[in-house]
């Protein structure tokens, strides 16, 4: 029932001589919707980062310890690094369309892998902009310009994007932080349902956005995982000090 | 009173420092304008005579008869521009991708001088290094192994010496244009399991399409009117070129080479300035839609 997906353990990470993240221990719950919470610059990001292997980007990053997905370590496996980032959709702060038309976001991921038959492409967009209500708003207009939808458009685009490819987990980095009120709720009502076939990690500065979505907290501070645990117990009932001054909104 | 004159005289050499500034300001506006005029009075002469098409078009330069037909030239031009284009354009590319994409940093941090450096030697140097190797290779070696006898001093020789010259102007623009991609948009293609080859060339590529035209558009309107430094080794013979290891004769060639000698003969100053506009505005509107392009492209991206 409440199995693990994502199993961090002793991860560390550097960027040169600065230690960004340490030692962090988790258990992230399969298909549950986790929030990362905590101040700016405590490393939610970076964290995000590391499970996706994109700190492979920067050249003067050092990551080390586990990261555990179903079992696997993806640090140190030989699977194909494209394998492993496909297993996970990520969704940016800022929507960020490639350079093509609506269509061909959403097919691009397919196509690489070399899904090109033009049917096959054609179900698998219109099932995936459904999926995120986008659909009925642009199914006069696949071939127009990505960046010509409004943010909120983009934002659900980029999410249907990272659907296509049919990943397992989601990591959502403040998602709705670059939206109005409306596209927000839209996206949070999405994730509430995706989480039916989903593992969803998302990070977020909105305590109450938290309490609405979360099944599981993890609350970070300077680079370290001060207190994690079930949604209730940590609004509730927080066991640590740094943890009841960030609900109040200290660190503000 | 008082503060009433300081006042005033403050806001008059406020007036009379904007009044120099529009003039320096009118002054760059204004001269290649007049330049342009200057150029076309100066050509008219010739312009009355015949027709600006039959001069393109025609292939007889014989000053002392009269008969001023500037295709050799422009062909000359052509090839050589377009032959160091091709060859530039390559290098420039996958050079410029391979620095902001796959190098470490520390290895652009000490290209970037570098490059800025080269973009600065004088012209006249990479003239005779074109003299020395370029025109003795192609002598020596290259023309032997075609089955040719040549000289070396041809539009290969020129374009080879073009290609080195833009490569650094070329590369500049392009890593600005590589660099100013967000990291975003390069992490959104890796995960949806892009690889890092895939998101050049589907991605990075088509989002810099603009910036590499417009940088290839510029190096262009560079060796279009690059004038030293392909005089040296392209042969200066007026004849339609045949193959690249022959010598040709550009338009900015012409120029140099004869602008004040032979200028008795009558018409030739006018042929001269022709030639001389025809060069402005080739560079010119090269100039402009790359210019248009960038400025284009800033305001979408
Ligand atoms: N590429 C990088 N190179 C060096 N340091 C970095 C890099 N990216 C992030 N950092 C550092 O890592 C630390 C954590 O950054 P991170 O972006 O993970 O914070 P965050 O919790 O996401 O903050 P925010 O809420 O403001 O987004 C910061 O101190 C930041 O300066
Ligand atoms: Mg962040």
């Amino acid at each position: 029932m409440n199995s693990t997906k994502i199993h961090l353990s002793k991860l560390d990470l550097h960027y040169g001589k600065q230690h960004i993240l340490k030692n962090i221990e988790s258990e992230i719950p399969e298909k549950k919707i986790t929030v990362i919470l905590g101040p700016s610059g405590c490393g939610k990001t970076s964290l995000l980062r590391c499970m996706n292997r994109l700190t492979d980007l920067h050249p003067d990053a050092h990551l080390s310890g586990k990261i555990l997905i179903d079992g696997t370590d993806i640090l140190s496996s030989n699977e194909d690094i494209t394998n492993i980032r496909k297993m996970m959709g990520l969704l940016a702060q800022r929507p960020y369309p490639l350079p093509m038309n609506i269509f061909n976001n959403v097919a691009y991921g397919l196509r690489i892998s070399g899904r090109k038959k033009k049917k096959y492409l054609h179900h698998r967009v219109e099932h995936y902009l459904k999926l995120v209500n986008l659909w009925d708003e642009v199914k006069d207009r696949l071939h127009d310009p990505a960046v010509a939808l409004s943010i909120g458009q983009q934002q659900r685009l980029c999410l249907a994007r990272g659907l296509a490819v049919d990943p397992q987990i989601i990591l959502a980095d403040e998602p709705t932080s670059a939206l109005d009120p409306q596209s927000s709720q839209a996206i949070e009502e999405k994730f509430m349902e995706l989480k039916e076939a989903y593992t969803i990690v998302i990070v977020t500065h909105i305590l109450r956005q938290a309490k609405r979505i979360a099944d599981y907290v993890i609350f970070m501070y300077m680079g370290e995982v001060i207190e994690q645990g079930p949604v209730n117990e940590f609004f509730e009932n927080p066991k640590q000090e740094k943890t009841k001054e960030y609900l109040k909104g200290m660190f503000y | 009173m008082r503060k009433m004159q300081v006042r005033l005289s403050r806001a008059m050499r406020n007036n009379i420092h904007g009044f120099w500034m529009v003039i320096c300001l009118a002054l760059v506006i204004i001269l290649p304008v007049t330049m342009a005029a200057g150029l076309y009075w100066k050509s008219s002469v010739l312009l009355h005579e015949n027709s600006l098409l039959s001069l393109v078009f025609s292939k007889e330069w014989k000053p002392i008869s009269g008969q001023f037909g500037f295709y050799p030239f422009i062909i000359s031009s052509v090839w050589v521009t377009m032959a160091a284009l091709l060859f530039a354009a390559p290098i420039c590319l996958l050079t410029s991708i391979h620095l902001t994409q796959y190098a470490k940093r520390w290895v652009l941090k000490v290209m970037h001088p570098v490059i800025d450096i080269l973009a600065g030697i004088p012209s006249v140097i990479f003239g005779l290094w074109g003299i020395l190797v370029v025109v003795p290779f192609i002598g020596n070696y290259l023309g032997p192994w075609l089955g040719k006898q040549v000289s070396g001093y041809s539009i290969l020789a020129g374009a080879i010496v073009l290609a080195i010259m833009i490569i650094p102007f070329v590369l500049n623009i392009l890593i600005e244009v590589f660099k100013n991609i967000p990291d975003e948009l390069t992490e959104a293609s890796l995960s949806v399991g892009a690889t890092r080859w895939q998101t050049v060339k589907f991605v990075l590529l088509k989002k810099g399409m603009p910036g590499i035209v417009a940088a290839f558009g510029l190096g262009m309107s560079r060796a279009f009117g690059e004038t030293i430094a392909v005089l040296m080794v392209v042969g200066n013979v007026t004849r339609i070129p045949t193959g690249l290891i022959q010598p040709g004769y550009p338009l900015p060639a012409l120029i140099a080479n004869n602008y004040g000698e032979m200028m008795s003969i009558p018409l030739y100053d006018s042929a001269l300035m022709l030639s001389a506009l025809i060069l402005f505005v080739v560079v010119l509107i090269f100039n402009l839609i790359s210019r248009y392009i960038i400025i284009q492209c800033d305001e979408k991206c």
